[in-house]
């Protein structure tokens, strides 16, 4: 019972195998890609084990915080930003082991040619839930 | 209404059905409708009898359900009526869907969620929401549950141990949602002592309620963590330690010792210390070595490490730490905080903020991060 959060990236990971931009495939691959996208969050439904999915427009804007009184500062995009986060699944999975799992079938997800893409995908856990009266005692 | 009072009934009605010959997922269905329309009627228009009123309603929906079934298949056999009288139950019937909900063949997270539904009477949205995912997906993960223990005959007996393996996973859960989770742990741990007559029952049962009692002191208004040693201790709940205490000491003195009944045994320890100082480590130290023994978890060994610093001093501490792999989880919190007492404050603040960068939850994330702080900056006053 531990929640795990898919990130696909527009840009940052490293290089996948079959590594064809979407706009060069044939419009049934890219229907391909699609439908198996959403046949895996109904079968993750069907096991109990999906719990959010979405996905991203790539161009974004930065704000930060501009001093009393005043409206916040905004810029970009930035083209040169390395790391450009696409969509993300979250999961609610039994294991370490069912969640490396689970990533690799996402990335399996057919892309130019009908092949399988293996994208790299980041798999990043969430915090636990809040901690019991042992687990304070070894903390200190 | 009584809310808990209705839930507590579930499982017994849930058992009759079952008995008078009804699958397992349908009974379970059929429960769930009478009581929310239990929740429906009984404000305005209480029962004399509230388990016969749940049973007759129950009953009904079951055969409802059936017979809608049995028009969709119509060249299908019919389904008998009437009430096929079961086999005499051999175990208790609660005890028994304590068992089947926690069957070895269900998934930790499957078990947790059909025990709470079928033994704890929560709905699905509730169970959801404690967990903190949609409630499709909660439904599918109980309907499955319930596919895969259908095979499962009702008379078989189980194991007590992977039904307390369920019920602590509740009640590490805490609180989140609008369900108390340690709350009804407690509470599904009481009903389950009170069906069956083993020593490491009551030892879970003990070591819930001793924790339970600490909740109040545990956290800060801020949402931070309060370590034991710095927690009010006037806050704690002594109607609950008095409760837990007596239950363990009942266990204990029955002579079969199992891993709950060691760790209540620590717990106790620690309640019965008006201040932190006062806390008989040296027996502490004895009962982590029966925890060990019993367990052979290295995790208890850390936690070891901490009791023997504080009875035998930090340097003690540090070379029990020195005999255990650098890789568990929260190794390195325990060293940060020895090297504290050993008044290494240097290493101590860059131990603490190496632990909050490992650490398992954003709680402990936080107060070891405060730790770090805490010591940097009187370093930084000292310069």
């Amino acid at each position: 019972m531990a929640k795990y959060l898919l990130l696909k990236h527009y840009r940052g990971a490293p290089a996948a195998v079959n590594d064809v931009p979407m706009e060069q495939w044939t419009p049934e691959e890219i229907s391909a890609h699609m439908q198996y996208m959403r046949d895996f969050a109904d079968r993750l439904v069907q096991t109990g084990e999906y719990v959010d999915g979405q996905a991203l427009a790539p161009e974004g804007t930065w704000v930060r915080y501009d001093g009393e009184g005043r409206p916040p500062v905004t810029d970009g995009p930035f083209a040169e930003t390395k790391d450009l986060i696409a969509g993300w699944m979250v999961i609610d999975v039994d294991s370490h082991e069912r969640a490396v799992e689970l990533a690799g079938e996402l990335s399996a997800a057919p892309g130019a040619g009908g092949k399988p893409i293996h994208e790299w995908l980041e798999l990043r856990p969430f915090y636990a839930a809040s901690p019991t009266d042992a687990d304070c005692h070894a903390s200190g | 209404m009584d809310e808990a009072l209705l839930r507590s009934l579930t499982p017994g009605v849930l058992a009759v059905l079952v008995r008078r010959g009804a699958d397992f997922a349908a009974a379970e269905d059929a429960v769930q409708d009478a009581l929310v329309e239990a929740l429906r009627v009984w404000p305005a228009d209480p029962p004399r009898d509230a388990k016969g009123w749940l049973v007759t309603v129950a009953w009904r929906k079951f055969l409802d359900q059936t017979r809608a079934d049995t028009a969709r298949r119509r060249r299908e056999d019919r389904v008998e009526e009437e009430p096929a009288a079961g086999p005499a139950p051999a175990v208790d019937d609660t005890l028994q869907l304590y068992f089947l909900c926690a069957h070895p063949s269900l998934t930790p997270s499957s078990a947790v969620a059909l025990t709470l539904r079928a033994v704890g009477g929560l709905t699905t949205r509730q169970i959801a929401r404690a967990y903190l995912v949609p409630e499709a997906t909660m439904a599918q993960r109980i309907s499955r549950a319930k596919r895969t223990v259908s095979g499962v005959r009702f008379d078989q007996p189980g194991d007590v141990a992977t039904v307390l393996r369920v019920l602590y996973l509740v009640f590490n859960e805490g609180y989140s949602g609008d369900v108390d989770l340690a709350a009804e742990a407690v509470r599904l741990t009481r009903q389950l002592a009170a069906v069956v007559d083993h020593p490491e029952v009551s030892g879970l049962l003990a070591l819930m309620l001793l924790h339970h009692a600490r909740r109040a002191a545990r956290t800060a208004p801020d949402g931070g963590l309060i370590p034991l040693a710095e927690q009010d201790r006037g806050r704690w709940d002594t109607r609950l330690i008095a409760e837990g205490v007596a239950i363990l000491q009942a266990a204990l003195a029955r002579d079969r010792l199992g891993e709950f009944q060691a760790q209540a045994a620590i717990a106790a320890l620690h309640a019965d210390a008006p201040t932190a100082e006062e806390t008989d480590w040296v027996q502490i130290v004895e009962w982590y070595d029966e925890l060990a023994r019993l367990t052979g978890s290295p995790v208890v060994r850390l936690n070891r490490a901490v009791a023997v610093g504080e009875a035998d001093g930090p340097r003690a501490g540090l070379a029990a730490l020195a005999e255990l792999d650098t890789d568990l989880p929260r190794h390195t919190a325990v060293a940060a905080y020895l090297h504290e007492r050993d008044g290494d404050l240097a290493t101590a603040a860059r131990l603490y903020a190496e632990a909050a960068h490992k650490a398992p939850n954003l709680a402990e994330r936080d107060h070891l991060t405060r730790q770090a702080a805490r010591l940097n900056s009187r370093s930084d006053r000292r310069n």
